[in-house]
């Protein structure tokens, strides 16, 4: 089995340091959570929940139909209109951190009911709401080491020592 | 009278193999992979170029190391294809147009009826059930006719190799992933999830069901549905499949309809073709046929 395989799932396995009931209000979130906890060619790094509440104020945002007011989304209404706030709240809740292994692939096959078939997993779903919202937003971090910075280990994977020589040649 | 009775074995033998050979070829045309095969839906809308697809791919696959490095944007420069030490590379597109740049990944498509596989004479290529398209080294002649077969333009030849040149592409992580039900690398460490491992059947309703979703988002197609036959490696775009590198004038038969009728006949020539020649030759002899034996004699004595 290769090395790096554990670095790969670690980086799969981001993941918020709390599950918190957000039944009321926003007031009982952590204001800040550690992402990204077992990454292993990314360090961990702190995400300021606060000031996301700060500055998007709305939950379901983020956080879908699970809290905050009700989705306003037509596609999500449909089921989702009258839905009450869920007990977990974080994204690992619901995203699962191994989207296509075996298990997770068989038990999609044999839930026919499902709707969410096309479920994100956790790291997918990190990666597109951040990136996403930020690019859109035209403000926050969209590259790589802007939200977390790469390990001895990332630097090694990516190669990341190629770049200056390389550079110098292509000049010349 | 002995070579009238070869002449007639060949006839009947020329026959026999060329008819078993169509039928073989008609059944291959139609067939329309493996039910349980996996495949890869690459959602082109979610990719944002970072390259780690490809460093993953070449740790999995021991490759040599890069020129520059995996984060190394200037490579977008230039359009890139897949060699023998780079089973997957990252091509930028529509740079300039409003909802550019899109990046997709290119790497062996792992065709259901893979045109490799029937441009190989010493069966080489294997197609598991599990969809990957697997090559066999150690058969191998290294004569590259998969090369020019390939219709993606796919595998490449580790020419660097002085003893052991051999066909180098992207296996689906056949021997280290696939085959124990697990992703391929690029899919396990793709950050934006533009990557989607699945079963080939699901993959293909779940990106009609994208496209259904979202209208806007998508060009309702998807490639390699149905082109050449289907392939495992399937796509997603926003912009038109030709912008972004796509072949879209390759059809949907797969290669090998295209010379299975040929293939069929080879045997045919080769066993029909000298008897018909022969009798031609014989009558055409027949009429001066003093003259002849005295020539094949004269050539005998020689």
């Amino acid at each position: 089995m290769p090395s790096y395989k554990p670095l790969i799932l670690g980086a799969l396995l981001l993941s918020m340091s709390a599950s918190y009931p957000m039944a009321a209000s926003c007031m009982s979130a952590p204001d800040s959570i550690t992402l990204n906890t077992t990454g292993k060619l990314f360090l961990p790094f702190q995400f300021n929940h606060a000031k996301h509440i700060q500055d998007i104020k709305e939950c379901s945002d983020c956080h879908h139909h699970t809290t905050g007011t009700l989705v306003q989304n037509p596609k999500c209404v449909k089921c989702h209109s009258n839905s009450s706030p869920t007990a977990v709240v974080s994204c690992k809740g619901c995203h699962s951190s191994t989207p296509f292994s075996p298990e997770t692939l068989a038990e999609k096959r044999t839930e026919k009911q499902r709707f969410h078939l096309d479920k994100m997993g956790l790291k997918g779903a990190m990666h597109q709401n951040c990136i996403g919202c930020h690019t859109k937003m035209a403000a926050g971090p969209t590259g790589c080491q802007d939200c977390h910075p790469r390990s001895k280990a990332g630097d090694a994977f990516y190669n990341s020592d190629k770049v200056a020589s390389s550079h110098g040649k292509k000049k010349h | 009278m002995k070579r009238r009775n070869f002449l007639k074995a060949c006839v009947i033998g020329g026959a026999t193999i060329s008819l078993g050979k169509t039928n073989k070829g008609w059944a291959a045309g139609s067939f329309e992979g493996y039910p349980e095969a996996m495949g890869v839906l690459t959602d082109t809308t979610r990719c944002i170029g970072c390259r780690s697809c490809e460093a993953a791919c070449n740790k999995e696959q021991n490759l040599p190391e890069p020129e520059t490095s995996f984060q190394d944007k200037r490579v977008f420069e230039e359009e890139r294809r897949p060699d023998s030490k780079a089973y997957t590379v990252v091509n930028e597109y529509e740079k300039k147009q409003p909802g550019g740049p899109v990046y997709r990944k290119i790497q062996c498509n792992h065709c259901n009826e893979p045109a490799c596989l029937t441009s190989c004479f010493v069966n080489a290529y294997t197609k598991t059930k599990e969809g990957a398209v697997i090559y066999n080294s150690k058969v191998c002649v290294g004569c590259r006719n998969c090369m020019i077969a390939c219709p993606f333009n796919v595998p490449g030849y580790s020419y660097e190799s002085v003893t052991n040149p051999i066909v180098k592409k992207c296996i689906l992580c056949y021997d280290t992933r696939l085959k124990v039900g697990k992703p391929p690398a690029c899919v396990d460490i793709c950050p934006q999830e533009a990557l989607t491992f699945g079963h080939r059947s699901d993959l293909i309703k779940l990106a009609h069901e994208r496209i259904r979703e979202y209208p806007d988002r998508y060009t309702d197609h998807v490639f390699g549905e149905k082109e050449l036959g289907g392939t495992s490696w399937l796509y997603l775009t926003s912009t038109s499949f030709d912008k972004i590198g796509f072949d879209t004038t390759l059809g949907n038969e797969p290669i090998i309809s295209n010379v299975k009728e040929f293939l069929g006949m080879v045997p045919m020539v080769l066993s029909i073709w000298p008897a018909l020649f022969s009798g031609i030759h014989l009558l055409s002899k027949g009429k001066h046929d003093d003259h002849g034996e005295q020539t094949e004699t004269k050539q005998e004595d020689h």
